[in-house]
């Protein structure tokens, strides 16, 4: 018998916020948090903008050989999963006397590999990189360290689905989860966001070049979007089966009820349309719903031309006229990339709890294709209980999660 | 480098890179009990003493060191075959 799906647990370390409560109140507000970085345009980017993410100081909460084994997406997903644990009110003696499984999000560990490979260029030996280099410049990098850190016995495993890494661990835990094989399993997105993880990136020309408004840059849907701004940070969630919350006595936040997936079988980056619009009808056919019972759809949306488009269209192919409420919280974060899917989540489920829509920030002029959605260019409060998340990714991975409000 | 320059850089380069107490290192002290080495941390041992000594410690230069007083007569000696 297939079981319930139920998120009960929520933690996030970003640029709008380092835990859920401030994160909310940027949400509501419509705070960015993105910031014009002159270090990388003297490293020789083209728009020297992202996101700004704190740092975490991790030397009280972990050992120095825990700590050596981390690069910055692995710091960012431990703060994450400490405060998500907290609200699924799991303790280490929970997971030391129950299997719980891992599938994070992860697609780059440049900085740590960068950073290796220049102690090999100067020293010449092998021996001098140090221990903690292999752990920190392997793609499972956020999967080694937490299942290590918190003694974890289940499904272990990273998943690199580029921009859509984090949505896909939501998907392939809940599948998971509903056929029976774990009763709880971890998941979320990392992202790194320093200079060294996004210099490629930039060499594509697609980070938006409007260094002298960074809180304006990231305008997804606006006609006169042009470009992304890349971000980061660290997103998790606490999936269980519905039998195992109850049994726990656990808050239950959310139900996930559909995981739709496709890729476009096109080109490596542009993405098209009829790829995100399955994914989106076989979430929500998994879901056992109709386009109509969506009320509000989070969308990928990262503020270029050609991906903004494409949506609108998807979009509107599967919810035609009179559609839910669309915003892109990346006009607030920036594209937090192997993350986003997970954060968007975790977004959107705060909004649905504390009955809001987060604006589509800087969204004041809707191109032909953004005129036929529903895009929300300020806050709405509005109570809701079914939305829908879509996360794309190059290569033509897509992901839809539909979720719903556990009253 | 003479021995006490040796004892005073090593002494700091181990309490940076294991942070131990200064006073946990003493010269009969166990090396490996005190600083917690497991076997990936002597990677890191020989780094550190490189950074300090450009000395590189070998698998070989371990056997026989129970304590910082033998791994500091270890890398003297270590020091003097590389000025000779």
């Amino acid at each position: 018998m297939e079981k319930r799906v139920v998120i009960t647990g929520m933690g996030i370390h970003s640029c709008i916020g380092t835990n859920l409560d401030e994160v909310k109140k940027s949400l509501y507000n419509g705070t960015s948090g993105i910031i014009f970085d002159q270090d990388r345009k003297d490293f020789g980017f083209q728009s020297g903008l992202t996101g700004n993410i704190p740092k975490p100081d991790l030397k009280p909460l972990l050992k120095r050989r825990q700590r050596i084994s981390m690069g910055e997406e692995s710091e960012y997903a431990f703060m994450a999963t400490i405060e998500a644990f907290e609200n699924a009110k799991i303790d280490q003696e929970y997971i030391d006397n129950n299997e719980v499984g891992l599938i994070y999000g992860n697609d780059s560990v440049s900085k740590s590999i960068i950073e290796a490979t220049d102690i090999m260029r100067e020293k010449m030996d092998t021996a001098l990189i140090g221990s903690g280099a292999i752990f920190k410049s392997m793609n499972s990098t956020i999967t080694m360290n937490l299942s290590t850190i918190f003694r974890m016995r289940g499904v272990n495993m990273t998943i690199s689905a580029a921009c859509a890494s984090g949505s896909h661990s939501i998907g392939l835990a809940f599948l998971m989860i509903k056929n029976g094989l774990q009763d709880m399993i971890v998941c979320g997105g990392g992202q790194e966001v320093n200079k060294y993880a996004m210099s490629s990136f930039d060499a594509l020309g697609v980070f938006s070049p409007d260094e002298d408004r960074p809180t304006q840059a990231c305008r997804p849907f606006d006609s006169t979007r042009n470009g992304l701004i890349p971000s980061g940070g660290g997103a998790t969630l606490v999936v269980e089966s519905y039998e195992s919350a109850v049994k726990r006595g656990a808050p239950i936040i959310a139900e996930i009820l559909g995981y739709g997936f496709s890729s476009n079988g096109g080109h490596i980056s542009t993405p098209n349309v009829v790829g995100p619009s399955t994914a989106m009808k076989r979430a929500i056919e998994q879901a056992k719903l109709s386009p109509k019972d969506i009320e509000y759809i989070n969308a990928h949306a990262t503020s270029t031309p050609i991906g903004d488009a494409n949506e609108a269209k998807a979009i509107f192919d599967v919810f035609g006229e009179n559609g839910p409420y669309v915003s892109s919280t990346k006009s607030l974060t920036g594209h937090e990339c192997w993350m986003a899917g997970a954060s968007e989540v975790i977004y959107s489920t705060l909004m649905m709890q504390n009955d809001f829509i987060a604006p589509n920030l800087n969204f004041e002029n809707p191109d032909e294709d953004a005129k036929k959605v529903n895009i929300t260019g300020k806050t709405i409060d509005k109570k809701f209980d079914i939305y829908l998340s879509n996360s794309f990714g190059f290569g033509g991975t897509n992901s839809a999660l539909v979720l719903k409000k556990m009253n | 480098m003479e021995m006490n320059e040796i004892i005073e850089k090593v002494n700091e380069v181990l309490v940076d890179e294991f942070e131990v107490e200064i006073d946990t290192i003493k010269p009969d002290a166990n090396l490996r009990e005190t600083l917690d080495l497991d076997s990936l941390d002597y990677v890191d041992l020989v780094v550190a003493i490189e950074s300090i000594s450009g000395v590189k410690l070998g698998e070989e230069d371990f056997k026989g060191i129970e304590t910082f007083q033998d791994f500091y007569d270890v890398l003297h000696s270590k020091v003097a075959e590389k000025q000779d």
